[in-house]
Parts: C-alpha cells; sequence; structure tokens
C-alpha cells in the first residue's frame, strides 16, 4: 500500500518528465512510421520491437520506486533470449538482418573491452592509446594457461577438450580468466608506473608507444633470450574451450564442453553477457566509491584533487590496473572463444577503434559505452558487409559510384567519418553521463580563466 | 603555545628570479594570521610551498612536528593541511556532496575490492562520510545545496563551498587564498565571522592572504608582510600598518617622506 501512495504522489513528476520524452519519441518514430508505410515492409515483429522501444523509453521510468531497475533488467532479459528469437526476427532497412550470435558473442567482448577502457578515459580522463597492450596481454595469457604451448610440461587443472596425457599446461578458462584479469591488470601497473607521471598529450604519445610494443614482442617473442614466449607471427593455437568437465555435468548437468556442446555458441553468447554484466556491475561500484570520485576529481582538476589528498599515481595507477584487468579478461575470453590468439590481432588500429566505441557512445556513461560498442563492433562484423550487399543489389553503388563497391573494404574510413560527424554533432556521445553533458554545453569563457594565477 | 607550523629561511627561485627570498615564518596553534603584500610579493609562491605544489630551492618547513619540505601535496594534506584557491578550482562538474567527499579522500580507506564488494564496513563507512559531508556544507552556510552542480552554484556558495571541502580534509591548519576576492561587503563580514568561528568551534589555525585590509586587521593577530620575495615587516595589525616600509611598498617612497 505504501508503494501504491508514493507511485501517486509522484505522478505529477512521471506526468511531467513523460510528455517530453514522447514528444522526442514522436519526432523520430512517425516518420520513421510513414517510410515503412509507403515501402511496404512493416512486419508484426517490427511493431513489438517499436512497441517495446516505447515502452522503455517514453514513460520517465527512473521517477517511480524501483523504477531505475525496469529499463537494465528489460534490455538484460531480452540480451539473455537473443539467441531464442533472433531467427524470428524480421529484417531492417538497409542493415537487413540482425546480428547473428556468433557476431553476438565478438559484441560483447568488445563492449567488455569498452567498458575497461572506459575506466581509464571516460572516469579517470586518461587519454590510453595503446589499450590493445591489454587485450593482447590477456589473450596472451590465455594462450600460455590453457594450450599445448609450453609442451616440455605437463599440467593439467580442470581444463576441458584435452586428454590427461596431452602436453602442455591446461588450466580451467574459468580460472584462466581470473589469472588472466590479475596479470593484465599488473601488466597496467607496470606500464602505468613510468608513464602516468605525464598528462595530456604526452601520456597519450607513451601509451601509443606502448601498444605499439605489445603486437611487436609478440611478433618476435618465439625467441626470447632462446626461450619461445609467443611462438611468433604463428601464433599459438589451439587453445582451450572453457567449460566444466565430467563430474559437474553428470552431478548438476552443466556443460562438459563449450565447443563440442550442441548449442556452443548459446554458451559462448550466454558466458561473454556474464561477463559483460560482471564488468558493469564492477564499473558502478566503483564509480560510486571513494576511488571512483577521486578519478572524476583528478579529470577534473589534477591540482585541486592532489590538494585535497588525492594521491596522484596511486590513483592513476588503479584506473589503469582496473581498466586492464577488464581488457585482460575480454583478450582471455576471446583467446578461448577463437581457439588461438595471433599478433596480427592486436594492431595499433584495434586501441583506436575501442577508443571510437567509448567516444561514440559517450565518455564516462556505461550505457552509452555498451550502445556505442555494440554498434560499431556490429558494423565491423556484419553491419558493414549487410549494408554494401544492400547498395550493390539496389544499384545505389551503381548510381553512386559506377559500380559495385566493397563496403568492408573502407571500414577505418567510415569510422574516421563516424567519429568526425560525432565529434560536429553530439560531442559529448551518443547517450552522455550527465556530468559530461554539462561539460559540453558550456560556452568555452563561463569558467575557464582567462589566464592561470598560478605563478604570481 | 607551541607553534603547529615553522618555516624557516625557505626559498624559491624560479631560473634566474628569486620569488621567495630566506623567509622565516611561524604559525602559532589556534591563531589567525595573515601575509600581505603588492601584487608579484611572492603570497602565493609561498603557500604553494607550504602545500606541496612547489618544492622549496632552499629551508626547511616543519608542520606539527614533521618535517614537510618538499612533500607531495596528498601528503601534506593528510598531515593536515587544507587549503582553497585563489581562483576558485572545485570539481565543476560534480555535486556539492561529492566535492566535499573528494575531501575526504585521505580519511577514507575503502580501496578497490571493498568497493566492489561493499562489505558492512564499507557501507558503513560511506554512510559517515555522507553523513559528515552534509553537516560540513550546513556548517559553511550551503544547506539544501547537497546536490547542485558545483559549476551551478552562485560566486559566493562556490567559495564557501571551497572552504566546506578543505574542511572535510580534517585539517588543523586552513590556507586560505584571497577567500574574499570578488565578495561584496555584507559577504565579506559574513565571510570574516565565518573564519572566527571556525577557530572558536574548530579549534583551527588560519592563514590568510588577503587584500582587503579590514578584513586582514579585523581578524588577524599577526600580519606578515612581503614584498619582491621578502619579508618586509611583522606584527600585530596595529604595528605593521604604522611600519615605514609597509606604507613604502604599497604607496611608494614619496607617501613616507
Amino acid at each position: 500500500m505504501k508503494l501504491l501512495d508514493t507511485v501517486r504522489a509522484r505522478r505529477p513528476a512521471l506526468k511531467r518528465e513523460t510528455m517530453p520524452r514522447a514528444k522526442k519519441f514522436a519526432i523520430v518514430g512517425l516518420p520513421a512510421l510513414f517510410v515503412l508505410a509507403i515501402t511496404g515492409s512493416a512486419s508484426l515483429g517490427l511493431i513489438v520491437a517499436g512497441l517495446i522501444l516505447a515502452a522503455l523509453y517514453v514513460p520517465a521510468w527512473h521517477v517511480l520506486p524501483l523504477g531505475k531497475w525496469i529499463v537494465p533488467l528489460t534490455v538484460i532479459v531480452l540480451a539473455v533470449l537473443y539467441p531464442f528469437y533472433q531467427p524470428n526476427l524480421f529484417d531492417v532497412l538497409v542493415f537487413g538482418n540482425f546480428p547473428s550470435i556468433d557476431t553476438g558473442v565478438t559484441m560483447l567482448i568488445f563492449i567488455m573491452m569498452a567498458l575497461g577502457l572506459n575506466i581509464v578515459v571516460g572516469y579517470a580522463g586518461l587519454l590510453d592509446l595503446g589499450y590493445v597492450a591489454f587485450y593482447a596481454m590477456g589473450a596472451y595469457t590465455a594462450a600460455w594457461f590453457a594450450s599445448q604451448h609450453f609442451s616440455n610440461v605437463t599440467f593439467h587443472l580442470g581444463g576441458v577438450g584435452v586428454g590427461p596425457e596431452v602436453p602442455g599446461i591446461h588450466v580451467s578458462i574459468w580460472l584462466v580468466l581470473l589469472i588472466a584479469g590479475i596479470i593484465t591488470a599488473f601488466t597496467g601497473i607496470v606500464i602505468g608506473f613510468p608513464t602516468l607521471r605525464l598528462r595530456g598529450d604526452y601520456l597519450a604519445i607513451v601509451t601509443l608507444g606502448f601498444g605499439e610494443i605489445m603486437p611487436q614482442i609478440a611478433n618476435n617473442g618465439d625467441n626470447l633470450a632462446g626461450f619461445n614466449v609467443t611462438n611468433g607471427p604463428q601464433g599459438i593455437n589451439p587453445i582451450d574451450p572453457p567449460g566444466f568437465g565430467d563430474s559437474l555435468n553428470s552431478a548438476v548437468g552443466l556443460p562438459t564442453d563449450f565447443l563440442t556442446s550442441p548449442n556452443s555458441l548459446r554458451l559462448f553468447y550466454w558466458t561473454a553477457l556474464g561477463l559483460v554484466l560482471f564488468t558493469v556491475f564492477c564499473s558502478v561500484r566503483l564509480r560510486d566509491s571513494r576511488l571512483g570520485r577521486a578519478w572524476i576529481a583528478i579529470r577534473e582538476d589534477e591540482t585541486a584533487a592532489a590538494a585535497m589528498g588525492v594521491p596522484l599515481m596511486r590513483t592513476k595507477t588503479w584506473a589503469y590496473a582496473a581498466g586492464a584487468f577488464f581488457g585482460g579478461i575480454a583478450g582471455a575470453y576471446y583467446a578461448s572463444f577463437k581457439s588461438g590468439t595471433f599478433p596480427a590481432d592486436f594492431y595499433f588500429n584495434i586501441s583506436v577503434f575501442i577508443l571510437c566505441m567509448v567516444i561514440l557512445g559517450g565518455m564516462g556513461s556505461i550505457w552509452g559505452v555498451i550502445v556505442g560498442a555494440a554498434f560499431l563492433s556490429y558494423l565491423n562484423q556484419e553491419g558493414l558487409a549487410n549494408i554494401g550487399a544492400w547498395m550493390n543489389k539496389n544499384g545505389v553503388s551503381d548510381a553512386v559510384f559506377g559500380k559495385d563497391i566493397d563496403v568492408p573494404l573502407y571500414t577505418s574510413g567510415i569510422f574516421g567519418v563516424i567519429l568526425v560527424l560525432t565529434m560536429l554533432f553530439r560531442p559529448e556521445g551518443l547517450i552522455p553521463s550527465s556530468r559530461r553533458k554539462a561539460e559540453f554545453h558550456e560556452g568555452v569563457a563561463e569558467h575557464a580563466p582567462l589566464y592561470d594565477v598560478e605563478h604570481e | 603555545m607551541a607553534d603547529l607550523l615553522v618555516a624557516e629561511g625557505v626559498r624559491k627561485e624560479f631560473g634566474g628570479l628569486v620569488a621567495v627570498n630566506d623567509v622565516d615564518f611561524t604559525i602559532p596553534e589556534r591563531a589567525i594570521v595573515s601575509l600581505i603584500g603588492p601584487n608579484g610579493a611572492g603570497k602565493t609562491t609561498f603557500f604553494n610551498m607550504l602545500t606541496g605544489v612547489y618544492k622549496p630551492t632552499g629551508g626547511v618547513i616543519v608542520f606539527d612536528g614533521h618535517d614537510v619540505t618538499g612533500k607531495p601535496p596528498h601528503a601534506i594534506t593528510e598531515r593536515g593541511i587544507g587549503r582553497t584557491f585563489q581562483n576558485i578550482r572545485l570539481f565543476h562538474n560534480m555535486t556539492a556532496l561529492e566535492n566535499t567527499l573528494v575531501g575526504m579522500h585521505s580519511r577514507l580507506k575503502s580501496g578497490v575490492l571493498k568497493s566492489v564488494l561493499r562489505p558492512p564496513g564499507q557501507k558503513r563507512e560511506e554512510r559517515e562520510a555522507h553523513d559528515r559531508a552534509h553537516e560540513l556544507l550546513e556548517f559553511s552556510g550551503l544547506r539544501g545545496r547537497d546536490d547542485e552542480m558545483a559549476r551551478n552554484l552562485s560566486y559566493g556558495d562556490q567559495r564557501r563551498l571551497e572552504v566546506a571541502r578543505a574542511l572535510a580534509t580534517v585539517p588543523k591548519l586552513l590556507l586560505l587564498d584571497e577567500p574574499t576576492a570578488g565578495m561584496n561587503p555584507q559577504e565579506t563580514a559574513d565571510f570574516t565571522s565565518f573564519v572566527s568561528r571556525l577557530r572558536e568551534e574548530q579549534g583551527l589555525s588560519v592563514l590568510l592572504i588577503e587584500h582587503d585590509m579590514r578584513v586582514v586587521m579585523g581578524i588577524s593577530e599577526r600580519v606578515t608582510v612581503l614584498d619582491y620575495g621578502e619579508k618586509i615587516a611583522e606584527g600585530t595589525p596595529q604595528e605593521v600598518q604604522k611600519d615605514e616600509r609597509v606604507i613604502e611598498a604599497y604607496l611608494g617612497s614619496a607617501a613616507v617622506s
């Protein structure tokens, strides 16, 4: 009853906040509806999707008690059930069909990495152009602890998919994910120690350097002082798949081995989803803690933060370590998913790619980063190919370029254009955090001092 | 009364420029002392050496029995020196409450693991920190502004928030760099009585850099005058006001004769 009373009391607020949202939705939705109607491509699925979107977006749920959970929970349920309804989904204009489960796994892994980078760039404001180093570190950790790479030792600890006589280190992937996270976080601390003394552009350049060093080490690491660490350009494969082994399978029915399981892809998908939820959980809790406040304070004003008792080096290093931790787990999981790791996967463009996701989505905003990462990694995996196919089929390529074109060939260029457009029209990102929004919509003169009075 | 802060022969050179030249300076416990001087006299430089922003070229700074010369700012803050800035340096995109909570950073303990797992101890710590931040904001005259972004506060409130944030560091000594700059006479008077209250109620020592002579003369026990990086006078407000070198520094040598 008390709940009902609260709802009644907040009705005016609900009404007030819902109206502008409804208007916004209508401005975008009605023309879309019109287009669909005249092209005759409206379908039942599309209408249902539109209704769900409207139900999530239009009412100001957050005003109601427990309302802030409605949107996240619905999104989680929709994501969990995705493999079941994905085959029956409608085609979207231009973009074609919805992403396959395989693409979904990759999207989730990139979401996780982007969320990790978001801690470094979005919260603490440290521009990191070499985030791929952490991704590589995680992937190689998985390769060391769950493959036949070190074939002169035979060590098994819960690894699945390989017989007990197979040489090499075979630790259960669940454990490997944790180890990868920790080793990568440690790498973050080691890299952070010399670099985090620098500010702004200088930091960016040095991180860029580390991002370049990592793939070089991976490429040439087949003979480091006579020791084969990375197996050079061939990379390391196969890497063991995740799984729970026979005893857990017979006891509680958990899948033995993801790779040989009949719903292999779905298992990989749900696990990745679980990892993303874990990352979101940690991100939110870190943001709303003593450490999170210190990160934001450092981003806002380093000098003032230090004067308020925030130790700059230690706090920044924690941001690096936390960001690296999730990057490492994502890298290890990706290596296990692809069953291999190769130096060519870790070039500079991946760092920029992940950074683009964070910027497009909105630095510091968890929802934004999720949307940005999902969208860009989808474009990279499937979207651009679909768009290209549509353009070629419907004569758009012919009309504009005079011949059929291979759109995925221009991926980097297209991302560049997307980034420039974001910076021009929505510099705070698609779904900005409330802080960032305020930051970008202020006049320059409002509080930027015309001169710095520090040197009296 | 014991001295809370003792600075001996403190010196700062920027290349060939001697900004602060072998200045001796002490702050007794529960005292309000002021540092004045014409523009460019080296007041803020001196201030920045006390708070660790600059490393002194020479000299020793002892605070509360510990040598803090050249220590990083956060370590000095942890020892108990809180400060405000001449050109307001709040965290503009954080709320008043969050600004104050950042001030408590060195007084709270939760690390990464505790922040993520939130055991009862961490929850209690956060709750107490929030309660204390609310109290501090109210004490500083910002009741009801807790959830306002710092950028949206009025100028006077921003000044007040800077003090609240500095108080959140639990200082023994509070350094205020031109706190009444830009305030109207009424606000200045309010602020002056607020500073007196800080000493009476919280037992703080205060070092004030100030241009407004009414403020300086009204509340400080002792005034130190810097000119071209050198200490040219020190004493009670009355003594300093009559000092020939001080009048010369402010008004030129013609005024003395």
